[in-house]
């Protein structure tokens, strides 16, 4: 039973990383990353389950406090690139290429 | 065994003698720190610092003057300068009758030519720095003449080095000036290390360079390392002192504003190794080779010199190459042995006042003439600068051994010297007598005789007061400097190693030589008067010589100079220049070229496009867990 | 029994999970980001119930309050911020990306699967004995949360503030030069007045007429040409300006429709009305018949006074306007055509009423935007 929530969570967060990988918009890439914090979420709140302790969701309850955090972070500085650049694409964000 | 004065220790006035040093040198930091600033006056305060040494030195003299014979050495110990191990290096001065002497020639020379540059240098834009430099330059010779040892005598070697070069190239925005005070510096470096290895030599054997600990100490040197150290000291001798071959640079030296010309080139700095040999005479006695190098190196140069000077239509190099001359007459003299330094010295300082004359008389005429040196735009200068002709006609005399001037005496010693120790030698000296006698009759009669040459728009004039009064001083220097030195400096300075000559009267005792050499001198003179009398100047072409101007060009010695050390370390400069682009540069040419190639591969990777960094990254952490796999199954 | 036996918890997980996946599907092949953001929505809302189902109701509670509530909501914030209507470009530029995204993915999902098929083992124990023994699911959380764990707890408040704190300082906009001042904008139009001899006096106002508030209809010169001055460069730049022939022409219309009203029951109205109204009108359609109809501005007064006259009539007489009296007045034909003749004509003060003074929620122009270009 456990395995099957582990499997779910491996396929979103797959999903998740094929679309941070191929999406160029910063926001949706950003919700990618999210995707995958929600994948690693549900395999604490599995193994929570599959143990019967309850750290896995107090695991799950702080990475959602991080990732809050880092939303907001991460969201004001996709808000002062388009600023400046008029664009959220990560593509054209390539000026410390070698 | 010689009699050395054993200085005692400073007292009373002497202890002041290092103000003779820091009151120029104090002038000299104050013109060049403070700068613009002391435009307006700082030439009057450069010219009250060596007079004010002068004054001090005359003191000192007569101080020494009254004292015991035994104890006219006096030495001062400044301080310490460093103290290694067993060495202790003082910075202390020592006055004796010998460097007494030159003190008073360099301040009182000086004196009166720094009076003479207030008029020439009056109209220079950079005249306060000029007197910077003459001020370091009396504060350098000063050093060097007063040190009481090698080291402290090196400092001031340096020092006048480092002004002569200043000076040289005062104008230095002509390229001449320029190359000319380079040259001049490298010609010295040459020297210079003569002189450090002489010092390295005294501190190997003695660990001291103090004159009065090592010269007593000179016989306990083997003949070889004696002959080492004479040699050595005749390379620096050589190089200060343009004596044969670093002879090169004298002439050039010439494009330094004239009173350089007539304190440095002429009265002081040249005779620096003059005073070095004197010094050491100590060590030359120990051996012979060294001493006739020394006699050797004179000759040669005293007939080089003249040679020069009858090739040369340029006022100023007519005067160097008298110069050099004149300094071989001394060196020959100082070669010849203890019997010599005396007369070395002699000569040296009537030469100083001569020849300093003359070169300021020299300034005079080009400052009439719009700057020009060269001797055919001149002729019949006698009307319109009478002060000049006079002073420089005594000059003249002087310098040719007319009877009973300065010249006269001092010169006609180092001839009879000569003939006493090798017989060859004294002819070489007679005949190099008549070859100055001609050469600067033909200098007097192209610049103050004949027929006008002048350039258009040149209108000769008497030059100012500042100007003609050090050349009357100096003159009378010349006329009666002989007269007044010759009975009385060998026994002055016997004390310092010389032996008496026993002429204790001013009166010359006029013996068969005595004869022979104004014969040959008035030989000289005729044959002068004949050739640039009875033939008339041209003011184009090259003035003829009987014997080859060409050869006297090149005695210089810019062509051996340029054949011999030049070439080949161009060559060898090439050679290692070629080594260097197709070896060397190749191969770190190569290491560049790799990681270059390297980098720009790698660089690819940096793209900067974040989604390429994530798929690496996600490509490496799958080859990371296959790795593992890998391991676990294994 | 045709249908598997499944528990409750399986039911609710088969569902959830189908969903979950086809949400992120969706997230990754939107081309809009707003799509996007509300399948991300979607997916969280699915794994806060599969968390209810688990035991877990504190984090189903979280998931939906903080993330899909006020993290998601940023997320939406943000798109409508940079731009809603913006799609995505969903072709790649770079060569052979998709391949090795492909085989990055194909690896990765390969190593999890194979870690999950070979590491867990056993049948899962459950958290309601432990729910239980702490007397509850949010008790047991609360007393790892502030018992064991509190130095962490700490350690994420700080977090919080710190990130709280750096997106103030990263939005706040640095000025690249000191803001302008009235007195150095006064200063400057006087600069720009003695250079140019221009721009002394206020622009001119859009055009206000009574069936127009919006700042995208021009101000009218008297020969019935556009002010150019009255509009928003952002506006004109946009082409969704009103033309001035549609502001000329809307009388027509109205003329037409008050014609109908006439034919049907206008006598009446007229004999029960104010006389003072009707001797308006009266006057009015008198005017009207005297006026040359190429005189622009006539026309457009006209057109204010008629607009007035009909309002009142209505006002009084409820008589239905025909619908067929709505004049296009945008130029593009999707924009909502805004003739606001029976709302927005205050019966009594003859001005257009407040509840449509509000031009930008009509025209459908964000003011986000239109902040951010004058930003610019």
């Amino acid at each position: 039973m456990t395995s099957i929530y582990l499997l779910l969570a491996a396929i979103l967060f797959t999903i998740g990383l094929v679309g941070f990988l191929l999406r160029r918009n910063a926001l949706v890439v950003f919700m990618c990353v999210e995707l995958m914090l929600n994948a690693a979420n549900l395999v604490f709140v599995a193994f929570s389950t599959h143990y019967g302790i309850l750290t896995g969701q107090m695991a799950a309850f702080f990475v959602m406090v991080v990732a809050a955090a880092e939303v907001v972070i991460g969201l004001s500085i996709i808000v002062m690139i388009y600023r400046t650049r008029r664009s959220t694409s990560v593509d054209n964000l390539t000026v410390l290429k070698g | 065994m010689l009699e050395t004065l054993t200085p005692t220790i400073a007292s009373g006035l002497f202890d002041y003698a290092w103000l003779l040093i820091a009151i120029p040198a104090l002038m000299a930091a104050l013109l060049l720190i403070i700068g613009r600033a002391t435009n307006r006056f700082g030439h009057w305060l450069a010219t009250c610092a060596p007079i004010a040494s002068f004054v001090l030195a005359l003191i000192l003299f007569v101080d020494l003057l009254g004292a015991d014979p035994s104890a006219r050495a006096v030495e001062l110990t400044v301080y310490t300068w460093a103290s290694a191990g067993a060495w202790q290096i003082d910075v202390g001065l020592l006055i004796d009758p010998l460097s007494i002497l030159f003190v008073l020639l360099i301040t009182g020379v000086g004196a009166i030519i720094h009076i003479y540059s207030l008029g020439y240098m009056a109209t220079d834009p950079n005249r306060r720095r000029f007197f910077a430099y003459l001020n370091l330059f009396i504060a350098a010779m000063l050093i060097l003449v007063l040190a009481d040892s090698y080291v402290v005598l090196f400092i001031g070697w340096e020092g006048v080095g480092l002004a002569s070069y200043l000076l040289i190239s005062f104008w230095q925005s002509r390229p001449s000036a320029a190359a000319a005070g380079k040259k001049a510096f490298l010609y010295n470096r040459v020297g210079d290390l003569g002189l450090l290895m002489a010092i390295f030599t005294l501190l190997a054997f003695f660990g001291s360079t103090k004159f009065a600990v090592v010269e007593p100490l000179a016989g306990e040197l083997s003949p070889a390392w004696a002959t080492f150290l004479g040699f050595m000291l005749l390379l620096a001798a050589c190089g200060k002192s343009a004596q044969v071959p670093l002879q090169g640079w004298l002439l050039d030296a010439m494009e330094g504003p004239t009173p350089v010309s007539a304190l440095i080139h002429a009265a002081t700095m040249v005779t620096a190794g003059v005073y070095l040999v004197v010094r050491s005479g100590a060590f030359f006695e120990q051996s012979t080779a060294a001493s006739l190098a020394v006699a050797i190196v004179g000759t040669v140069t005293l007939l080089v010199g003249a040679w020069i000077g009858c090739a040369q239509d340029d006022i100023k190099k007519v005067l160097a190459g008298s110069t050099m001359s004149q300094i071989g007459y001394m060196m020959l003299a100082a070669g010849i042995g203890p019997i010599g330094w005396a007369f070395a010295i002699f000569h040296l300082l009537t030469h100083g006042f001569f020849k300093a004359n003359m070169f300021l008389g020299a300034g005079s005429v080009m400052h009439a003439m719009s700057d020009d040196t060269d001797m055919r735009h001149f002729g019949a200068l006698r009307r319109a600068m009478p002060i000049t002709f006079v002073t420089f006609g005594i000059g003249y005399l002087a310098i040719i051994g007319f009877p009973f001037l300065s010249g006269f005496y001092s010169k006609d010693h180092i001839i009879e010297a000569a003939f006493e120790s090798n017989t060859a030698l004294g002819v070489l000296a007679l005949i190099g007598a008549g070859v100055t006698a001609f050469y600067m009759t033909r200098l007097i009669i192209m610049t103050f005789f004949g027929s006008k040459r002048w350039a258009k728009g040149v209108h000769p004039h008497e030059a100012p007061v500042a100007m003609w009064i050090p050349l009357v001083v100096l003159a009378l220097g010349s006329l009666i400097g002989g007269v007044a030195l010759n009975g009385w400096i060998g026994g002055w300075l016997s004390g310092v190693g010389a032996d008496s000559p026993g002429h204790a009267s001013w009166l010359p005792q006029f013996n068969w030589l005595t004869w022979v050499t104004l014969l040959v001198v008035a030989l000289g003179v005729l044959l002068g008067w004949w050739l640039y009398v009875k033939r008339p100047v041209s003011a184009k072409t090259p003035v003829p010589l009987p014997i080859g101007t060409a050869i006297g060009r090149q005695l210089t010695g810019d062509a051996v100079v340029s054949t011999v050390v030049s070439r080949p370390g161009l060559a060898l400069g090439r050679g290692v220049a070629l080594l260097d682009q197709r070896v060397i540069d190749p191969l770190t040419d190569a290491i560049g070229h790799v990681s270059t190639a390297l980098g720009s591969g790698l660089r690819r990777l940096e793209n900067g496009n974040v989604r390429t960094y994530g798929v690496t990254m996600a490509i490496g952490v799958v080859l990371m867990g296959l790795a593992l796999i890998l391991v676990w199954l294994v | 029994m045709l249908l598997p036996l499944l528990t409750g918890v399986e039911v609710t997980f088969w569902i959830c999970a189908v969903l979950a996946i086809a949400g992120a599907v969706g997230l990754v092949a939107f081309a809009k980001p707003v799509y996007s953001a509300l399948c991300l929505a979607l997916v969280m809302i699915c794994l806060a119930v599969i968390y209810a189902s688990m035991g877990a109701p504190f984090l189903f509670v979280v998931q939906i309050i903080v993330y899909t509530g006020a993290v998601l909501m940023l997320f939406l914030f943000v798109v409508m911020l940079v731009g809603v209507d913006a799609a995505d470009s969903l072709t790649e530029t770079m060569r052979g990306h998709r391949l090795a995204v492909a085989l990055a993915a194909i690896g990765v999902l390969a190593l999890l699967t194979l870690v999950i098929v070979q590491g867990v083992h056993g049948h899962p124990v459950g958290v309601d004995a432990a729910n239980e023994a702490a007397g509850g699911n949010v008790e047991g959380l609360a007393e790892l949360i502030f018992g064991r764990y509190v130095i962490a707890f700490e350690a994420t408040a700080a977090l919080l503030i710190t990130a709280a704190v750096a997106a103030m300082v990263l939005a706040h906009p640095e000025l690249l030069r000191r803001k302008l001042s009235q007195f150095d904008l006064a200063a400057k139009r006087m600069t720009t007045y003695e250079a140019s001899g221009q721009g002394l006096a206020p622009r001119p106002a859009s055009g206000v007429f009574a069936r127009h508030n919006s700042l995208a209809t021009p101000a009218l010169l008297p020969d019935g040409q556009i002010a150019e001055a009255s509009l928003s460069p952002a506006l004109t730049g946009r082409a969704v300006t009103a033309s001035p022939e549609d502001l000329w022409s809307a009388h027509d219309d109205v003329l037409v429709a008050l014609e109908q009203a006439e034919d049907v029951d206008f006598e009446d109205a007229l004999i029960e009305s104010d006389p003072v109204i009707e001797q308006a009108e009266v006057d009015f359609l008198d005017d009207q018949a005297g006026v040359d109809s190429d005189s622009a501005s006539d026309q457009v007064s006209a057109d204010a006074e008629l607009v007035a006259v009909v309002a009142q009539v209505e006002a009084t007489q409820s008589v239905p306007v025909v619908p067929g009296s709505d004049a296009p007045v945008a130029p593009q034909p999707d924009e909502p055509v805004e003739v606001l003749v029976d709302e927005t004509v205050d019966a009594a003060t003859d001005r257009p009423s407040a509840a449509a003074t509000d031009p930008l929620v009509d025209d459908g122009y964000t003011p986000a935007s239109d902040d951010t270009e004058e930003e610019r």
